[in-house]
């Protein structure tokens, strides 16, 4: 079992409010991802729900229990670091086996979840390593490993592949999809990469200035996002917005429009614009323009379209796709 | 890539600092080979530089005259036992201020800093009077309390600079892992800050070892370290400058090669971090 | 940032330091004080009275307290620039590309871990004997009279050895600092045609001018209790008596505790003139 649960939670900050009024639900063996820009506040709800901060005010339940007062060791939670904050003086053996040892759990059952754990992550070989003789993503497995040895409630991952190259970061990714896969625990995990949180979550709580944007499946995210913010986190290249009268004609103060799902035509169309740029990427090729009378606009292409920069061009949305916000930047009918 | 100077250059500057060196160095060396020369060598004019007879003598005498091993040995359980006292007093209070501060931490070390300034002369004679009541003069136990005393300002300033280089996250790693705040600092902090944790005692030894003012002031003879034995060689009747060569070579010998091996701690410790 | 419980845990490990600090300085600070306000001679205790500020007034006006005053204040002045120009001059020295630097560094640093009484016995008798001292047989071989250091200047001698102490003090902070210096800088001041001397009033000195403020600070603290180097070779007198060693005289000799203690504030007080300057330049350096 492991849900969690966050009720009206506020963290100040020297009168300032980090996390304001958060309220959330983690079902048990769900995996939600908290997303937002840096400075948002997801690393320190993450932490407050670890017990590494106290919350100002407000409630943290697990499994309906409330925690606000229980230390981080007594939770039943892991986390994985940024840094990994392996223990630089113990072999990889005595890292994953510390928390048992903290539990003093028998010799003989310390020796087996370690073996299990060291398996399942590849690490056989690397036990009597110390963590500054591995490469990074051996480290990030060993922070794994030694999480998943104490059979937490949930996982917590704070940014965890961060600090890894590209091709491992996807590598890793993978590989925690599969842990999830096979372990059905609970996990919450931190980044401000929104290909991550798509691509990896059950759940995404997007975070704004310590407050919930919207909360939602990776698809409810990108079809319906219920505000602005949300609208031009999530997608990439991020959404086109527009404002002035083609927004008015659809009874909206701004509307927002995809790159995916904007036409184009050389002779006729809603929006006259001109390319600045296209960048061929093979499968797709995405055309900057700039739109008379609007501004800067990425369309996405399908396979090699052959823009020039310079040309004139129109470009159309697509108007069942079309997202509008009124002045408050909040969502517009369905 | 360092900027490459002429050979001719680097020679001439080689000689003058070799040069400087040795004659800072030389009363030190001059006391070593005086302590090897018979009584009559060490008084001889022209001096003798390296060709006297060389003899152990004053060493056996030195031990035999004056028991220097009870002096000795009171130096290293005075300047050891207070500091490692000071480990245990300091360590926490170091975790405390580098990894749970709070808004006076900042504060509290500038007090503890501006306490090791007080000088020791201002405060004679209270001290002299709560020692005499609580009969601790002449007292390692009473003496050793000084020096850590003396030292712990330091002490919890330098571990406070080497604990500030252990990133908190290995810390909360711990705390996650289900370790009590004990354990945390026993089996995660420890071994981690074991080479500044190191440094900051040698230092503190050697600023124990050479502390000259209460040791010569407040003991006599049975808690009396290698400071006051020395001093008591000022003593206008015999000049055995050989035999003083000898006790002394003694007296720095050990402190010397601790110092050596910790001179960039050295800095550091005595700069509270100003300078690293 | 951390939660109540690390706090309070903080808190909690931290007390045993705060309070012992705080009795080792409270406590003798007020006997002193109180003592200071007293006529109180050992050998006459039962003339103990109180007397108001009569003991600063005495002491002050003490025309040795002057006397001490002024040899603390040549001492300390002294001292310190030789220790600081000397240092520097020998920390650029050992900077430079030279072989051995790391012996010649061992050399250098070695005085500054020597014990106060021994490096003033090594010196008083050994260097500085008027008749069979090194310095003695130097002055002599090149046709000079040996001077009788502690008869004739006692204060420079005392200055001397205090200053062989403190010049490795001075110079190894002042490499530590010299070293931190960007090497690119160097070059590119070598690319730009810059002198030596300017690059050092321009460069160098600048970078190095906060470390310089620290052994400054930093010796001026332990010069003004310099107790041992006199207390071992001259044993006092008009001109090398400081007022640690006034203090000394007034408790150990005169056994007039109101006095000394009337001194030992006197002392506490100008200490804290300069530890004042020291904390801050400490504490801005605690920012970052």
């Amino acid at each position: 079992m492991g849900s969690i649960e966050l009720v009206k939670v506020r963290k100040d900050f020297g009168g300032f409010a980090v996390i304001n009024g958060v309220d959330l639900k983690v079902e048990d063996g769900e995996f939600t991802v908290f997303v937002g820009p840096s400075g948002c506040g997801k690393s320190t709800l993450l932490r407050l729900i670890a017990g590494l901060e106290d919350i100002s005010s407000g409630q943290v339940l697990i499994d309906g229990k409330d925690v606000s007062r229980v230390g981080p060791s007594q939770r039943g939670l892991s986390m994985v670091f940024q840094s990994y904050a392996l223990y630089p003086h113990m072999s990889v053996r005595n890292n994953i086996a510390f928390a048992l040892k903290m539990a003093k759990q028998p010799k003989d059952v310390i020796e087996q979840k370690v073996k299990k754990a060291a398996g399942i992550l590849n690490l056989t070989d690397y036990l009597e390593r110390k963590p500054r003789q591995l490469s990074g993503g051996q480290r990030q497995r060993v922070a794994i490993g030694r999480a998943i040895v104490r059979e937490p409630k949930a996982f917590l991952f704070d940014e965890p592949l961060s600090n890894l190259d590209a091709a491992l970061r996807v590598q890793m990714r993978l590989e925690i999809g599969d842990l999830h896969q096979s372990l059905k625990t609970t996990m919450i995990y931190v980044t401000h990469d929104q290909v991550e949180a798509m691509t990896m979550a059950d759940k995404i709580v997007v975070l704004n200035k310590g407050e919930v944007a919207q909360i939602g499946s990776p698809l409810e995210l990108y079809n319906r996002p219920q505000n602005l913010f949300v609208a031009r986190f999530i997608g990439s290249p991020t959404m086109n917005i527009a404002t002035g009268p083609s927004a008015a004609k659809r009874g909206a103060t701004t509307i927002g429009i995809r790159p995916e799902h904007v036409d184009v035509s050389a002779t006729a169309g809603e929006w006259p614009a001109k390319v600045r740029l296209a960048e061929h990427l093979g499968s797709d090729t995405y055309v900057h323009v700039e739109v008379d009378d609007i501004g800067p606009m990425t369309v996405r292409l399908g396979g090699e379209a052959p823009n020039q920069p310079g040309q004139r061009i129109f470009v159309t949305p697509q108007e069942p796709r079309i997202h509008r916000f009124d002045q408050q930047g909040l969502r517009v009918g369905g | 890539m360092a900027l490459q100077q002429t050979v001719g250059k680097r020679v001439g500057m080689t000689a003058l600092a070799w040069i400087v060196g040795f004659l800072i160095f030389f009363p030190i060396l001059w006391t070593f080979l005086t302590s090897f020369k018979s009584e009559l060598d060490a008084f001889s004019l022209p001096p003798k530089f390296l060709f006297f007879h060389w003899t152990t003598e004053n060493y056996a005498e030195v031990q035999s005259r004056s028991d220097y091993f009870s002096f000795a040995w009171n130096s290293i359980i005075l300047s050891v036992g207070a500091n490692l006292v000071g480990l245990i007093v300091g360590v926490p209070a170091a975790w405390s201020m580098a990894f749970a501060p709070t808004k006076r931490t900042k504060d509290l070390l500038l007090w503890m800093l501006s306490t090791k300034m007080m000088p020791g002369v201002g405060v004679f004679a209270a001290v002299y009077f709560i020692f005499q009541y609580l009969g601790l003069l002449d007292n390692r136990i009473g003496i050793g309390f000084l020096l850590f005393m003396a030292n712990l300002p330091i002490l919890i300033w330098m571990l406070y600079t080497y604990f500030k280089e252990i990133p908190v996250d290995i810390l909360e790693a711990a705390r996650m892992d289900g370790a009590s705040l004990v354990n945390e600092i026993i089996y995660v902090l420890t071994p981690m800050a074991i080479p500044g944790i190191a440094s900051t005692l040698l230092l503190c030894i050697i600023l124990s070892w050479n502390e000259a003012f209460w040791t010569l002031n407040l003991t006599t003879s049975h808690a009396a370290p290698l400071t006051a034995f020395i001093a008591s060689y000022s003593s206008p009747e015999g000049l055995f400058w050989a035999k003083l060569s000898a006790a002394s070579t003694l007296a720095i010998a050990p402190i010397l090669v601790l110092g050596w091996f910790c001179q960039k701690q050295l800095v550091r410790g005595l700069t509270f971090g100003a300078v690293k | 940032m951390a939660t109540q419980q690390t706090t309070t845990a903080g808190r909690l490990l931290v007390a045993p330091s705060v309070i012992l600090l705080f009795l080792w300085m409270i406590v003798p600070l007020v006997m002193t004080i109180y003592f200071s306000t007293l006529h109180f001679i050992l050998t006459d205790p039962d003339s103990r009275s109180f007397i108001g500020l009569q003991n600063y007034i005495d002491f002050l006006s003490d025309p040795d307290f002057l006397g001490a005053l002024r040899n603390t204040l040549v001492l300390v002045g002294s001292v310190l620039v030789i220790s600081v120009v000397g240092g520097t001059l020998v920390a650029l020295l050992m900077d430079q590309q030279i072989y051995g630097q790391s012996i010649v560094r061992l050399m250098v640093i070695a005085p500054f871990f020597v014990m106060p009484t021994v490096s003033a016995l090594i010196w008083k008798n050994m260097l500085m004997n008027p008749v069979s001292g090194l310095f003695a047989w130097l002055a002599q071989s090149v046709g000079l009279t040996p001077i009788d250091w502690f008869t004739n200047a006692p204060m420079l001698s005392v200055i001397l050895i205090v200053s062989w102490q403190w010049l490795p003090f001075a110079s190894l902070i002042m490499l530590t600092a010299l070293q931190s210096l960007d090497e690119e800088q160097k070059e590119a001041a070598a690319l730009d045609g810059v002198g030596a001397i300017p690059f050092f009033f321009y460069i160098v000195l600048p970078h190095i001018a906060r470390a310089m403020t620290v052994v400054i600070l930093i010796e001026t603290i332990f010069l003004l209790s310099v107790f041992a180097e006199i207390y071992v070779t001259t044993n006092g007198g008009p001109s090398t008596t400081n007022i640690p060693f006034l203090v000394y005289e007034l408790a150990q000799h005169s056994y007039d505790v109101g006095g000394a203690s009337a001194g030992g504030i006197v002392a506490v007080v100008l200490a804290n003139i300069v530890a004042f300057f020291l904390v801050r330049v400490v504490g801005k350096n605690l920012e970052n």
